[in-house]
């Protein structure tokens, strides 16, 4: 279950192979549209242009991109390192949980205050999440996949729990949530809109950091010896151990930050599904970027806008927005065949 | 007593989906290749069954289509996979997304239509047993067949020669090579029975336990299934005990909300997959160096059932398990 270090043949190669990979997933997904008799223009200029078609819509679209940010960048040190961390859904949940104590035992504490404590929260409970799979891995050979996936079940459990039990709604119980917060801690957001600018600036520098961490230091390029190569990296004295320590971690972080924009910029409660699927959507951008955050802002955009684009699929064209999964999935797929293709001998 | 016979036939009946796709795992990894589109594959699976069935008026026609489904998607694995070297992992996480997201929306039209669904049939004479009858033969043929596929799985892998030469696959790629074996051609074939054996379970759901398809239908049981064929060491008869032990802690899930008030339901829904990690956990910690070493500094009379406790539990993956086979 290793990932494969070989590098493509050169970026030309690399970007010729993307186009075709992108236009086999468009023909794919239209003859998906063709079966269930949608027509696939109408379609399309929902994916691709709905994201745009007003300011609330933009405003959807990036608060669902920040927080895919977040993942996405967190996957690349993790998958540098060899990992597939399929338990960022709930190190996302567990950072939205974590950022909540803050928010609810200390609501006395002036509010910027309250926001620095909550992201504070949520990045080292994402992480402390994400080293429980880490150690389950390093120290008990168990598969990072299974125990990830485990994770996340428990993850949610917490959740349903804290929404149903201690935390439920003052009079009755509803799993749509827990009490909301005071209007007053919401990052704030723009006139009418839904968008707080918060979201983007924390994706934006944390990948900028990412970005530095694994292409302009030692550690990235350590971090990428162990991916490579654990038991190599270890002969040349890297700590190979720390180092996949140090990824889950990082990985984890990133993603209890993306848990605590869900918390406090978009729901202003926690909910049940607070991760709405944004950690398996990123595991999808990393599968296409790899271990490259370049291509995290591109590649992460044009899923946020595919995904909120196919939400008007159901009014507009009596069909099921799941369309931009096929789309999306349908990518990464035909890539990983454009990358074998060209792999070929 | 009699509502725990009940129990057992409602456990032994919860677990046949389970079944079929374990036990296609089991075959698909036995031979090196992990099918991570699991889930993936048993939802599209179970949605294009009972869809087919629908339309054809036939159950045999849908659990074929079914079974056609989950090859096709095994296939898709292979090819990328086996061929073109990609990542078993990477394809198969894949896989499991778009199909799933496949079957939202091409299932999107047949969400809570009434269908067909394959009918009781208790076996005439044999279903009278007193204990055995309501427990074992008086289901429906589909949970009939699973209680034929383990051993038959199990005598296939242990005591045939196509058997030995399918764990070659996994455990030894490169004899099972030099000795004339068609490595990759096997692995197709293994992993394509495996896959309509996992589409056979999503089936078992939309036309059987659960009649009928709506979104999601089978959400995180592929999951568990890939987690049941690690805590079952890659043998048929443990994992077939994992899926009985999992459709039981889950019906455990379903009393306790009433038997016990106090309790949060959430425990007992996550139990499993807690236990599952534990478990997976404790298999590894007893199967390393430092255990065996703390066996020999036992007294002579408890080392032999200590040795044979770890032994038991501590069932190794096939070797070359999602490796890339290049031959030498």
């Amino acid at each position: 279950m290793s990932s494969e270090p070989r590098r493509s043949a050169g970026p030309q190669r690399g970007l010729i192979f993307g186009g075709v990979a992108l236009l086999g997933a468009l023909l794919f997904t239209s003859l998906v549209l063709l079966s269930s008799s949608v027509n696939p223009l109408e379609a399309y200029r929902l994916i691709f242009l709905g994201s745009f078609s007003s300011p609330i819509r933009m405003s959807d679209m990036v608060m669902l991109g920040a927080p895919l940010i977040l993942c996405s960048a967190g996957l690349t040190l993790t998958f540098a390192a060899g990992l597939y961390n399929l338990g960022i859904e709930g190190q996302m949940i567990i950072g939205a949980v974590a950022a909540m104590l803050p928010l609810r035992l200390l609501s006395d504490l002036p509010v910027p205050l309250l926001w620095l404590l909550a992201f504070a929260c949520g990045a080292a409970g994402g992480a402390a999440w994400a080293l429980l799979a880490g150690g389950l891995r390093i120290g008990l050979r168990v598969n990072e996949i299974f125990a990830g996936l485990g994770l996340n079940f428990l993850a949610s459990g917490i959740a349903l729990y804290l929404v149903l039990g201690p935390w439920r709604r003052v009079g009755q119980a509803s799993s749509s949530g827990t009490q909301p917060l005071p209007t007053d801690v919401w990052l704030p957001t723009l006139d009418k809109l839904r968008l707080a600018p918060a979201a983007p600036i924390i994706a934006l520098l944390a990948l900028a950091l990412i970005w530095f961490a694994v292409t302009r230091t030692r550690w990235g390029l350590e971090l990428r010896a162990v991916g490579m190569n654990p038991q190599a990296a270890g002969r040349m004295g890297i700590p190979a151990t720390r180092r996949l320590a140090e990824s889950f971690a990082a990985c984890g972080a990133m993603a209890g930050l993306a848990g605590t924009i869900q918390v406090l910029g978009v729901f202003h409660q926690l909910i049940p599904s607070i991760s709405s699927g944004i950690g398996l959507l990123a595991l999808l951008v990393v599968l296409l970027v790899r271990a490259n955050p370049v291509w995290v802002l591109p590649v992460a955009a044009a899923f946020a806008i595919f995904t909120v684009g196919s939400l008007q699929m159901p009014l507009a064209l009596g069909a099921d927005s799941s369309i931009a999964g096929v789309l999306q999935g349908a990518i990464v797929l035909f890539a990983l065949l454009g990358r074998g293709l060209s792999m070929r001998k | 007593m009699d509502q725990l016979i009940i129990d057992l036939a409602a456990i032994l009946a919860a677990a046949t989906p389970l079944i079929f796709a374990t036990m296609g795992e089991t075959i698909s990894e036995r031979a090196g290749v992990v099918n991570l589109s699991l889930d993936g594959s048993m939802l599209l699976a179970a949605m294009i069954g009972f869809a087919v069935a629908l339309t054809t008026g036939s159950l045999l026609v849908g659990f074929a289509a079914a079974a056609m489904t989950g090859a096709f998607v095994a296939l898709i694995l292979g090819g990328l996979s086996l061929s073109l070297g990609q990542s078993q992992t990477a394809v198969g996480f894949v896989l499991a997304l778009l199909c799933t997201d496949l079957s939202s929306f091409l299932g999107s039209r047949y969400v809570r239509v009434p269908g067909p669904a394959v009918a009781h049939s208790p076996i005439p004479i044999l279903s009278e047993i007193p204990l055995i009858g309501p427990l074992f033969f008086n289901h429906d043929p589909l949970i009939y067949t699973s209680f034929v596929l383990v051993p038959l799985i199990w005598w296939f892998l242990f005591r045939t020669r196509a058997g030995l030469v399918l764990r070659a696959l996994g455990d030894r790629p490169q004899t099972a090579h030099a000795r004339g074996v068609p490595v990759v051609r096997l692995r197709y074939l293994y992993l394509i029975i495996g896959g309509a054996l996992i589409g056979i379970a999503g089936a078992a759901y939309s036309l059987d336990l659960k009649q009928g398809w709506s979104y999601r239908h089978t959400f995180g049981t592929g999951w568990i299934a890939l987690a049941i064929v690690i805590f079952g060491g890659w043998q048929p008869w443990r994992v077939a005990i994992g899926c009985y032990l999992f459709a039981a802690l889950q019906m455990l899930a379903s009393r306790s909300q009433s038997v016990i008030p106090g309790l949060p339901t959430q425990v007992f829904q996550v139990a499993p997959f807690v236990l599952m990690i534990i478990v997976l956990a404790l298999v590894n910690l007893l199967s390393s160096p430092n255990t065996a070493r703390h066996i020999t500094r036992l007294p002579v009379r408890l080392r032999r059932p200590a040795e044979q406790i770890v032994a038991w539990l501590s069932t190794p993956a096939p070797t070359a398990l999602g490796q890339p086979f290049e031959r030498p």
